[in-house]
């Protein structure tokens, strides 16, 4: 999948499963602070992500990721492995 | 007060259903696809709640937490009380509820599946307790007052206004949301149609639920929810709040013998401590709506109780689970709502499909069809297994 797509994908999940509001999505955005993505809502992410992507995050990978871009390039990254 | 049932989704819609004696019961083919020896059920479509609740508040949200949230808001509009206040007092909770089976079953197929508990996501934990109605509730509402769930079984939503009852007139809370939640899923009552317990006359639904009838063969289960506000009476005048009745009394007892069959001793104790704490007597009941599931045993069993204390006087008596089946948690407090709303519109509901009376329940002076009387104080009856009795005394509010 091309990391485009990848991106594109996540920001839609995050839209349509976490109910974030399509204009508070930007890279720079801070997952907790900004979109209010607490705990619970990165319990629910472990699913959406294996759903979507066919694999499992592990709670321990959360610890680097901030932002938005964060996410994006653990996803990608997960997903094209270099 | 509010309620989400299987005659109705509001106050009006459930008064005109009572009114008119209509069924909430249904054939649900799932459940004989399922195995179930009855397919009947009652059945309420889920209420939609995206776009009303946010995510957070509605992924723990079990189904009869869904149904207790619109009855809550019902409740609570009625009474007059919004976001602001509820943000200012301490007004407490307490819900009936004795199961949260779906969630449970789901999230632990999603594990036999996953073979992963981080599959499971957020939202099960908080719909499988039995707590769960009290719990989101609390969170949605933003509650600041007393905060759980009383489980007793088929007479939890009783048990819970009858413990309402008790905390206002110690002088604890002012306002308690009280009510009884019950789940409509084959999960959920997949175990009680293994005992044989339920009517098997699939092919006239609306007929199944009979109590006190001669040919009764069951009860049918049902659900949904209902919400009554408590408040004492000082708080209540001072808001100027409408008040729909007074709850005079909550009798209980345990029956001390069978796990499922009733007796007459425990009922009797409870509509006796009932009428004694309400400084009543047995002739200034003008109507019971009775526990009467449409069990053999069940109905017989509370018709004597009633014949001892009630025999003499003669009360309009009917089961409102003839129309609405066997909401269970939920009924106790159901049961309130449905008489409170008698009582306020001067009309008894009917024990429909009662056409022929048995022996115990020919002596008893039942509504076969609406009567439109005027009642002044009602007796609510709820049973439930492990001989749980409850018997709540409310009285029309005159200033």
């Amino acid at each position: 999948m091309q990391n485009d797509a990848v991106i594109s994908k996540i920001n839609q999940l995050l839209i349509d499963e976490i109910e974030i509001d399509e204009d508070q999505i930007n890279p720079q955005a801070d997952l907790k602070k900004d979109l209010g993505i607490d705990s619970l809502d990165f319990v629910d992410l472990f699913v959406i992500i294996e759903h979507n992507f066919g694999f499992k995050m592990k709670a321990e990978e959360l610890s680097g990721i901030i932002t938005l871009q964060d996410f994006y390039n653990y996803i990608i990254q997960r997903v094209n492995p270099i | 007060m509010g309620i989400y049932s299987v005659i109705g989704k509001n106050l009006t819609e459930v008064r005109e259903s009572l009114f008119k004696g209509r069924s909430g019961i249904i054939f649900d083919p799932v459940r004989k696809e399922m195995g179930f020896r009855s397919a009947l059920t009652g059945m309420v479509e889920r209420p939609s709640l995206k776009g009303v609740l946010d995510r957070r508040m509605r992924v723990g949200l079990p189904i009869q937490g869904e149904y207790a949230y619109i009855a809550t808001l019902e409740a609570l509009k009625n009474a007059n009380i919004d976001e602001q206040f509820l943000g200012k007092n301490n007004v407490g909770i307490l819900y009936g509820n004795d199961s949260s089976a779906l969630p449970v079953v789901e999230s632990v197929d999603i594990l036999r599946q996953k073979k992963d508990s981080m599959m499971i996501g957020s939202g099960y934990i908080f719909q499988s307790m039995n707590s769960t109605v009290s719990m989101n509730l609390s969170v949605i509402f933003k509650l600041k007052g007393i905060n759980f769930t009383v489980s007793g079984a088929c007479a939890s939503g009783s048990h819970a206004i009858g413990i309402g009852l008790l905390l206002i007139q110690q002088g604890l809370q002012d306002i308690i949301i009280c009510g009884g939640a019950q789940e409509i899923n084959p999960e959920a009552t997949a175990s009680f149609d293994a005992l044989n317990a339920f009517s098997v006359r699939e092919s006239e639904p609306e007929k199944a639920s009979r109590p006190f009838d001669r040919d009764r063969d069951g009860l049918v289960p049902s659900g949904g929810a209902a919400t009554v506000i408590l408040e004492s009476y000082e708080s209540a005048i001072k808001r100027g709040a409408t008040i729909y009745g007074e709850l005079l009394s909550y009798g209980f007892s345990s029956n001390g013998e069978h796990i499922s069959l009733p007796n007459v001793d425990g009922p009797s104790r409870a509509m006796e401590m009932s009428l004694k704490l309400a400084g009543l007597k047995a002739g200034e009941i003008d109507y019971i709506n009775a526990h009467a599931t449409s069990t053999s045993a069940g109905d017989s069993n509370e018709a004597m109780a009633i014949s001892l204390l009630f025999g003499r006087s003669k009360p309009i008596i009917s089961s409102t689970k003839s129309m609405t089946g066997h909401e269970m948690w939920m009924g106790g407090a159901s049961e309130i709502v449905y008489s409170t709303l008698m009582m306020n519109n001067s009309f008894v509901a009917p024990n429909i499909n009662f056409d022929h009376p048995d022996e115990f329940s020919e002596p008893l002076n039942i509504a076969k069809t609406t009567i439109e009387q005027e009642i002044n104080t009602f007796l609510s009856n709820s049973f439930g297994f492990g001989g749980t009795n409850s018997s709540l005394i409310v009285r029309k509010f005159t200033r």
